[in-house]
């Protein structure tokens, strides 16, 4: 029973880092006004430049900046069309998920003709699992021993990236200038702009940040978790870390338990499909599939507390009218 | 935008036509990227697409999926709501097909079916709509984010009733059994066959999309529901300081939404498919939305935009059997851009307009 929790959790650990890494992308997007709907897309994108890079040149770190840069790029598309043009962000992020879903399978068929996927990574340029000194050691002890060596240790560096991510998020969007400055840009624009702030520089600014992490969230797909990209690799894994990032209340510390609790949800389908619980029966595995969403939707009626976006949030800055 | 005001003509012609030129134009571009002539591929795609009557058919039977989904998206934007649901409505509208059918196609003909299909799409669909209508309308919960966790809990949703309970017995496919005459629309070429739509799917739906975009048009503009619609979606407060129910404005034109999505349903399944099955929406929901975007929510200019995706559709397909090194993703890249230039940078054009079209001011002339 003990062997098989932390069997669940390793892979809940394993499962939730991407969830994470982009729902703390979103977060720093969604704090600062820009509501974005293309974390899917950023991700996609970073997982296919990731993928590419890493087999072409059999260097896991460089596959990883190949991943930050598309991302980040498509990032500032976002930026450019609801900052600058003042455009919809939603439907400015429903167009950056069209156009990665696309150009992915696209260019990947172009370049590596596999059917949209590019091809297993060579030695190095993967991330592998760091195991921690002495884990090898104390396995046997009880307790602590699986906890030690099977849950904390042996996992590759993006994951603990992404959980060290959770206090510097906090540090900074709560005890920095910066912070203090994007989320007032988030609640009320006009009062930054009057301070003498600039409201695009900063939007920007959070959209880099957010393009960095989506990136290293794709990547983590590709070229961490699995040797290579594949077609629709992030299969909605956007979509429910925006899911988490409401269900978070735009909080970074919620929104790791959040991104914990759906990767749970994930790894207890996967270790239950085709077992039967004794008194409920067989669950189906779509119902698992679909809790995320149901219970995100649950929240937003106001029947677990209250989601309250940014008040500022999808709504475009006009510093002055001409 | 109140920059500057500018003739009709600028900003329901020449600024779409800018944004689409900008959209073909960046499509080009990934052309040659992947190596091959842009010049050669455009000419495959309108060849294929309206070359022969087949190519013409299936351009057609594509255009009445995004009629309906691009409606859909329409008449929510005109009472200022963000409708990205269409993909699972039509989903779930497909149960609403595949019942009317499986009950009647042994007993009546398929002008007898057609109504009940048609009420049980529409009303599928909009069953799929109303939870997050009535959540945005009575608790504020964001009407973009709740379709798109319904998007989500449909899918999951239709894979388990059809793998589960719907499938035809002692067959591992998930899907229903196939629908006997009296589930089938009839094809256009079997209508009129001088056509020559030889194997394309188009069929009856097609009519019912385009009544469906007049009843849109009459609904919007000429009746007093229409104007409540409208006046919500230009200014919530002034409507609701007029009198006008929020509650109500939103639920009722978010069920029409979805009913207009549910009801693509009947081109796929009844139309073409003749059986229910996993997936069929495939994204014609999310293209629904560059369809209203192009078209500017107006019905006219949706039949229109629906033409035009229909035709990147089928002259998509036909171009990755001539041209093998672009695949079916290039129509999604397509996508994208017309939905990025068309929809998210669509004000990108218009103060370099504004400053050619405006007459220099006279101080600007005593400057000079």
């Amino acid at each position: 029973m003990f062997e098989t929790l932390i069997l669940i959790l390793d892979s809940t650990v394993r499962l939730s880092t991407p969830l994470l890494l982009a729902c703390l992308a979103g977060l720093y997007s969604e704090r600062s006004g820009i509501v974005d709907i293309g974390l899917e897309g950023k991700m996609l994108g970073a997982a296919f430049a990731a993928g590419a890079v890493a087999y072409i040149t059999a260097n896991a770190w460089i596959g990883l900046l190949a991943g930050i840069a598309v991302s980040v790029g498509l990032g500032l598309l976002h930026g450019f069309a609801s900052i600058t043009n003042r455009g919809n962000q939603i439907v400015s992020g429903v167009a950056i998920n069209f156009l990665a879903a696309g150009l992915t399978a696209l260019l990947g068929q172009t370049w590596f003709r596999q059917g949209g996927r590019t091809p297993p990574l060579p030695e190095g340029g993967r991330f592998r699992e760091i195991v921690w000194p002495f884990a090898e050691e104390i396995r046997e002890v009880p307790v602590i021993g699986p906890i030690y060596s099977e849950l904390l240790s042996a996992h590759n560096i993006l994951v603990y990236i992404a959980f060290l991510a959770v206090p510097i998020t906090w540090w900074v969007l709560f005890r920095t200038r910066f912070g203090l400055r994007l989320r007032a840009v988030g609640e009320n624009p006009a009062a930054v702009d009057t301070a003498g702030i600039s409201v695009t520089w900063l939007r920007y600014r959070a959209v880099i940040a957010c393009g960095i992490l989506c990136g290293v969230a794709g990547s983590y797909l590709s070229i961490a978790q699995s040797s290579g990209f594949i077609r629709e690799m992030t299969a909605g894994k956007g979509f429910i870390a925006l899911a988490a990032l409401i269900f978070a209340k735009w909080k970074p510390a919620n929104a790791m338990f959040a991104c914990l609790l759906f990767g749970f949800l994930d790894a207890t389908a996967i270790r239950l499909q085709g077992q039967a619980i004794p008194g409920i029966g067989e669950i189906p595995v779509q119902f698992f599939q679909a809790l995320p969403y149901i219970l995100t939707v649950i929240l937003l009626a106001g029947f677990i507390g209250k989601a309250i976006p940014p008040k500022a949030a999808g709504v475009p800055y006009l510093k002055e009218r001409s | 935008m109140s920059a500057g005001r500018l003739p009709r003509w600028v900003d329901y012609v020449l600024i779409p036509f800018l944004n689409l030129a900008a959209a073909f134009l960046v499509s080009g571009l990934v052309v040659i990227l992947i190596g091959e002539n842009p010049l050669d591929a455009v000419r495959i795609l309108i060849w294929g697409s309206l070359g022969y009557g087949e190519g013409i058919g299936f351009t057609l039977f594509y255009a009445t999926n995004f009629i309906f989904t691009g409606l859909a998206v329409a008449v929510a934007f005109h009472a200022g709501l963000f409708n990205i649901g269409g993909e699972g409505q039509a989903y779930v509208g497909g149960l609403g097909v595949a019942f009317a059918c499986l009950a009647l196609d042994r007993y009546v003909p398929w002008y007898v079916t057609l109504p009940f299909a048609i009420l049980g799409s529409a009303a599928m669909g909009a069953a799929w709509a109303f939870i997050p209508a009535w959540l945005q309308a009575t608790r504020g919960s964001h009407v973009v984010i709740t379709t798109i966790m319904f998007n989500f809990i449909a899918s999951s949703l239709m894979v388990y009733l059809l793998n589960n309970m719907l499938k035809k017995a002692g067959s591992m496919q998930p899907e229903t059994r196939t629908f006997e005459d009296g589930g089938r629309l009839p094809f256009l070429n079997d209508l009129f066959p001088s056509f020559g739509f030889g194997y394309a799917p188009v069929n009856l739906s097609l009519f019912v999309a385009l009544a469906a975009s007049v009843l849109v048009w009459l609904l919007i503009w000429r009746t007093k529901l229409g104007f409540e619609i409208r006046s919500f979606g230009a200014n919530a407060t002034a409507a609701v300081y007029a009198g006008i129910s929020p509650v109500k404005t939103i639920v009722i034109a978010m069920l029409i939404s979805g009913g207009l999505a549910g009801m693509m349903a009947i081109n796929e399944i009844m139309g073409s498919q003749h059986r229910l099955l996993i997936d069929f929406v495939t994204g014609y929901g999310f293209v629904g939305i560059a369809v209203a975007l192009m078209g500017r929510a107006h019905p006219v200019g949706i039949v229109l935009a629906a033409i035009l995706f229909g035709m990147l559709y089928q002259g998509g397909a036909e171009l990755s059997f001539e041209m093998p090194n672009i695949t079916r993703d290039m129509i999604i890249v397509i996508q994208g851009l017309v939905i990025l230039f068309a929809g998210a940078l669509e004000h990108m054009f218009r103060p370099a307009i504004v400053r050619l079209l405006t007459p220099s001011r006279p101080l600007d002339a005593k400057e000079a």
